[in-house]
């Protein structure tokens, strides 16, 4: 493999590193884009789902005679009338994973019973939007109500009553985390940490819903789907399972996607009930989701009850942590168990801890099905690390940044494993990186060390101000392969495609940025071709802040094959040496001698072949090159983050005051939309902190089904985050870059919390919850005025 | 989701409105559409007719008249945070008006509509009620002023009756040495507020309190105005001791709570944002006092 | 039930005549008659802003707003901000300080932002100032900085003649 050197500053490199303009934003600004909804397909019927009202119930029966007799309406259609297109009952979702006791696909409609409010149960097929709604108006389920279970706690309690009747009991999984001698950790003097944390649901929320386009086209046999979606290959392969087509007869394409954040990686029902449709009715449909259904309907995650114990050396080292976490995996397994997984490890971040034991439980229960959200777990298990650091600080009487700093893996331990198995089998390996810098630059941005003496000043002019840091770890570049094909034809034209896809990160720059920089070309001279089926045979897509090492490494290779071939031909068309061919500005010349070469399109020409005539260096036809990078191990992106907050403790309000971020993702590709993707998640966790929260009642009833209930970060909420590099470039890819999407949101609950501890310390504060509401809040505040 | 069918009609004066609205069988009013669009569009609300009042052009508008201010009730929420009228005259309506949604909704919604619609939530009806405005209702009879404290009738629901629209707001003008306050407590900005008091008062020569309002909105399904702690007040001095005890009293109000904002978290919310519009209030009424 | 009205608008300069369903709001009578899928509809609740158009010059939510109602009214919508020339000084602001991502909120925000800056009247904002205008256009991708950065880069203190 090409090496590219380590640092940044490389005159060779005159794109990779630079903040490219971005190729997408000029038809986004123009409101030109084309989202799932714009499609222009005056043909398409449109759906709507008549969904479950109860968290739990069996069908006893469904009336849908008015609503099929609705004018306009063309279809009404509950399971059984899918089945006829069907290969299987349920979606074969389920991923191998150990510690699962049993797998719970979800159906595309519900069978016999409903198991969360929001399940589809009934699909309507008619003119328009408005005529399925009100025909969904005229269908009457008759369901008799179970027992729900909305509690991951409760609900693994022996008697607690069933979330599914078709599993044995709520305990979908159970699995642990253990290394090191746990039982030694805990014995002899040391310094105890015991606390419990609650940590609730929220979502991706994407601003563009998700929704589904499909198109059967009989004459060639052929499905075509348009979906907003982050995995498109996937998609493809539920649907030619679940519908028992070839490869050949199913496309999935991504048209412009608004936003993904986890929720349109997963496969959902409508994904698979709309395409049925389409081809049990041989007419196009669409279906848009809509707000309400995308607060039932749409995954999200985060749920989680944590009882930990930690010990500590009373000089501030870790000697062990132990513990339970329960899980809430909503009433199916769409992902496999990687949510909890993810918290555990992720607890560990970027310190030595000897000896780790966390047993793991998964309850199901009757909420929408829990997948991957922004964090994917990460930001729970790094919360409950960052706080019982912050407790061992105060009870160990060390400042919280020394604490931090005794506990850290140093530079010279890289890479630093730890013996934790991961999901494709190999141990957690930390690739590269420098906490301790890390932290100590963060320190310095923020101004930690006068901190004090600006929050006593503060505090005698009545004003409750804290510093909050956290430092975290991300894996990321999950594998196990990315594609990236590049051709040239005879157009002359440079057309990159992937496998990867796009929801607003930029994908199609930073692929052309690559490309660009190999082949000397502008990026905006270079068509990129994402999230088609049809363009690449295989591919994974979104997930995982992934896409910059698996399809950037992808590309890199790609495009230096291109160059080689291309040289090849050239070396033979200009009777040159190949060592004396170079690539400048899309041409290939004789070194030392300019003007003297063919240009990309020239070698294109010459490879695409004359009828009855050689190819030049009897080279193989085409000017193209084709690459699936495949990850080594994941690359550990890592960060720390200090927010300043003021807390007003007479209301709970909590205003936040500035955020720094240290950040190291090893080499930036583009560092602008590295910075946009910090920037979104940063704020995302913001929410996740302190607004956002998927609320149930004790029957299983969301209560916060729009944004007006739900609430996101506003611009008038969050504060100006400031951002700083390192750049460790990680071995374990060419082009030394890690994942950037989702560290963001890893870092802020704990750096938030840990600022509104600090400025209530006169008071004891020790938040153990997410989000953090006013009225809680007040209520700690309360109690310690109180002590 | 999409709103159910309705027939629209757009009248073009008061008597044409009221006449619509006495015949046609489950009419609504539509307003700015800022509330009643939002429940439409999620099904919750489906009446057979709207009505909309935004022709008719007596009802828009912000004019002086000798007792204060008269308002058309379809006047935009905009055009009230605009109005230098309106920030001379009412001073606490032009303050209140800046936390009332966003504004892309204050552009469309209006002050009569957010009146009648009495969320809880909601900053207008809590400036009324501190402010004792008078409102004019138009219906088949003619016309009749209602008092703002006989307005709310219900959660969500005032006394008009259901051919009745709302046509006018009377704003009185303040007595010299007056001053004036609104805060909310909400999670953002441009939310409906959690809590949110209204306070007004006026100081005699001496510098004592000769009258006070506060009124709390969030607290019911009603604004409720602080009569205890009004009482206390009056014939004080604004000093701290004075403040502090209407804000003790201020945090016995019986709240509606739940679980996310319990009754004993709203009582604290009062007790606190009675405390600072009380000392802004005065503090703004002795600047007055001043000039 | 189809309660047909016929209506007459000006969108973005150019007239249109139209016969409407009562309960089709503007929002979708712009992407689905008029074919102007620039406007994007996110909640349908008048929360999120995506769906922002200007309506004689007034941002407003176009969900919250029927067809019927924009009778005899002018709007503007993303389409009419560059056409197909330029991009708008505020467009071209976005993309240099990386103020969209997916681009989902995009059109919404700069008709928010096409008002702050005629009600600006020339006059200089301050970061807080565009943040409260900001704050009615929910934004998952990017925390707002961007577009904060590209309104204060035009109306700020440091773009004061």
């Amino acid at each position: 493999m090409t090496e590219l050197p380590k640092t940044q500053a490389d005159p060779h490199l005159r794109w990779i590193g630079r903040n490219a303009p971005r190729v997408e934003d000029d038809v986004l600004l123009r409101g030109g884009a084309t989202f799932l909804d714009d499609i222009a397909m005056p043909e398409a019927l449109e759906a709507t789902f008549v969904r479950a009202p109860v968290a739990h119930g069996l069908i006893r029966g469904m009336r849908l005679e008015a609503a099929r007799a609705l004018p306009g309406v063309n279809a009404v259609l509950a399971f059984a009338d899918l089945r006829a297109v069907l290969t299987t009952d349920r979606i074969p979702l389920a991923l191998p994973a150990g510690g699962l006791r049993f797998d719970v696909d979800p159906p595309c409609l519900a069978i016999g019973e409903v198991c969360y409010v929001g399940e589809p149960v009934v699909l309507i097929v008619a003119n328009s939007r408005r005529i399925a709604e009100d025909a969904a108006a005229l269908v009457e389920l008759d369901i008799e109500p179970l027992p729900a279970v909305v509690d991951p706690v409760a609900g693994l309690e022996p008697g607690s009553p069933k979330a599914r009747l078709d599993t044995p009991d709520n305990l979908v999984a159970r699995t642990k985390v253990d290394y090191g001698d746990i039982a030694a950790a805990f014995e002899g003097p040391a310094h105890l940490v015991r606390e419990t944390f609650r940590l609730n649901k929220g979502g991706g929320h994407p601003m563009e819903p998700r929704g589904v386009l499909a198109r059967y086209d009989a004459l060639e046999d052929r499905l075509t789907i348009w979906d907003s979606t982050q995995m498109p290959h996937r998609a493809k392969a539920m649907l030619v399972a679940s519908l028992g087509l070839s490869e050949h007869q199913v496309r999935v394409v991504t048209p412009d996607v608004g936003g993904g954040f986890g929720t349109k990686a997963v496969f959902h029902p409508e994904e698979l009930a709309i395409p049925a449709a389409a081809m049990l009715l041989q007419r196009p449909i669409k279906w848009v989701e809509d707000r309400f259904e995308s607060f039932t309907a749409s995954i999200g995650e985060r749920d989680q009850v944590w009882t930990v114990e930690a010990a500590f050396e009373t000089d501030g080292r870790l000697r062990g942590i132990r513990g339970h976490l329960r899980y809430d995996h909503g009433a199916a397994t769409p992902y496999g168990i990687a949510l909890p997984f993810n918290a555990a490890t992720n607890l560990i971040g970027p310190y030595v801890l000897p000896a780790y034991r966390m047993d793991i439980d998964l309850c199901l229960t009757n909420k929408t099905p829990a997948a991957p959200t922004r964090g994917a777990g990460r930001p729970q298990g790094t919360f409950v690390m960052e706080r019982l650091l912050d407790r061992a600080a105060a009870g160990l009487n060390i400042a919280r940044d020394e604490i931090r700093r005794r506990n850290m893996i140093v530079p010279a331990q890289m890479p630093y494993t730890i013996p934790v198995k991961q999901r494709d089998g190999s141990m957690m390996v930390y690739d590269s990186g420098d906490y301790p810098q890390c932290q100590s630059k963060a320190l310095d941005v923020a101004g930690w060390q006068d901190f004090p003496e600006r929050q006593a000043k503060a505090r005698a002019e009545g004003h409750y101000i804290g510093l909050g840091l956290a430092n975290y770890v991300e894996a990321t570049g999950r594998g196990p392969f990315e594609s990236v094909g590049i051709s040239i034809g005879p157009s002359g034209k440079v057309v990159v495609s992937s496998g990867a896809t796009a929801q607003g990160q930029g994908v199609k720059t930073m692929l052309a940025q690559v490309v660009a920089d190999v082949l000397g070309l502008e990026p905006a001279s270079i068509h990129v071709v994402v999230g088609d089926t049809s363009a690449t045979a295989s591919g994974l897509g979104a997930y995982a802040s992934r896409q910059a090492v698996t399809a950037g490494n992808a590309a890199f290779a790609a495009a230096t094959m291109l160059v080689d071939k291309a040289r090849k031909a050239a070396a033979e068309l200009l009777e040159a040496a190949e060592a004396d061919v170079e690539i400048h500005n899309g041409m290939l010349q004789v070194k030392g001698v300019p003007g003297h070469g063919r240009s990309l399109q020239q070698i294109a020409r010459a490879l695409a072949g004359t009828p009855g005539f050689a190819l030049p260096g009897n080279l193989p036809p085409g000017l193209s090159a084709a690459s699936d990078f495949m990850t080594s191990g994941l690359s550990y992106t890592n960060g720390c983050h200090l927010a300043e907050v003021e807390v007003d403790p007479e209301t709970g309000g909590v205003k936040l005051n500035r955020y720094v971020v240290v950040h190291d993702c090893g080499r930036m590709i583009n560092p602008m939309m590295v910075e946009g993707q910090i920037l979104g998640g940063v704020v995302h966790g913001i929410g996740m902190t302190l607004f956002e929260w998927m609320r149930y009642d004790a029957e299983g009833q969301p209560l916060t089904v729009t944004f007006a209930d739900y609430l996101l970060p506003t611009s008038d909420v969050v504060p100006r985050v400031e951002i700083y590099h390192l750049e460790s470039p990680t071995p374990l890819n060419p082009l030394g870059v890690k994942g950037a999407a989702e560290s963001g949101t890893i870092g802020a609950p704990s750096a938030i919390v840990s600022g509104i501890e600090d400025a209530l310390r006169h008071l004891n504060v020790r938040i153990d919850t997410l989000p953090l509401t006013p009225p809680q809040l007040r209520r700690l505040v309360r109690a310690g005025a109180r002590t | 989701m999409k709103a159910p069918a309705f027939r629209y009609h757009a009248p073009r004066s008061i008597a044409e409105a009221v006449a619509l609205m006495s015949t046609l069988e489950n009419a609504r009013v539509l307003a700015g559409g800022q509330s009643l669009m939002p429940m439409m569009n999620l099904r919750v609300a489906g009446p057979d007719h709207l009505v909309d009042l935004g022709r008719i052009a007596e009802l828009n508008g912000i004019a002086e008249d000798e007792h204060g201010l008269r308002i058309g009730a379809m006047t935009s929420q905009r055009a009230i945070e605009k109005s230098l009228l309106v920030a001379t005259i009412c001073p606490l309506l032009a303050e209140a008006i800046a936390h009332v949604g966003h504004q892309q909704t204050r552009n469309r919604g209006t002050i009569g509509g957010s009146l009648c619609h009495l969320d809880p939530g909601a900053e207008l009806p809590v400036v009324a009620a501190a402010l004792d405005i008078m409102l004019t209702a138009a219906g088949p009879t003619g016309s009749r002023e209602i008092a703002f404290r006989d307005f709310p009738a219900d959660y969500l629901t005032s006394s008009l009756e259901p051919e009745e629209i709302l046509t006018h707001i009377h704003v009185p003008r303040q007595p010299p040495r007056s001053g004036s306050a609104f805060l909310e407590f909400n999670r953002r900005p441009a939310d409906f507020a959690i809590l949110s008091v209204a306070t007004t008062l006026t100081l005699d020569e001496a510098g004592r309190i000769a009258r006070v309002a506060i009124a709390v909105g969030g607290a019911s399904y009603r604004p409720m105005r602080l009569d205890a702690a009004e009482a206390a007040l009056t014939g004080q001095l604004p000093n701290a001791e004075a403040l502090a005890d209407a804000a003790a009293i201020a945090g016995t109000l019986p709240c509606d709570g739940d679980d996310l904002y319990p009754a004993d978290y709203k009582q604290d919310l009062c007790a606190v944002l009675v405390r600072r519009t009380l000392t802004i209030a005065a503090s703004r009424a002795q600047e007055n006092a001043h000039v | 039930m189809f309660d047909a009205h016929d209506i007459t608008l000006t969108v973005n300069g150019k007239p249109v005549r139209a016969s409407v369903d009562a309960r089709m709001n503007l929002a979708d009578f712009l992407r689905k008659d008029l074919k102007l899928t620039g406007t994007h509809v996110g909640c349908e609740h008048g929360v999120c802003g995506a769906c922002t158009v200007l309506v004689d010059g007034a941002s407003v939510r176009s969900c919250l707003m029927l067809a019927v109602q924009a009778d005899g009214r002018s709007i503007e919508t993303i389409e009419g901000v560059a056409g197909a020339g330029e991009l708008h000084p505020i467009q071209a602001a976005l993309a240099r300080h990386h103020g969209l991502q997916c681009g989902y909120c995009t059109p919404g925000v700069i008709m928010t932002l096409r008002e702050l800056d005629h009600d600006r009247a020339g006059g200089t904002l301050s970061e807080d100032d565009i943040r409260a205008a900001l704050s009615g256009n929910l934004c998952r991708c990017t925390g707002y900085q961007g577009m904060v950065d590209a309104a204060l880069e035009l109306f700020g203190p440091a773009a004061a003649p």
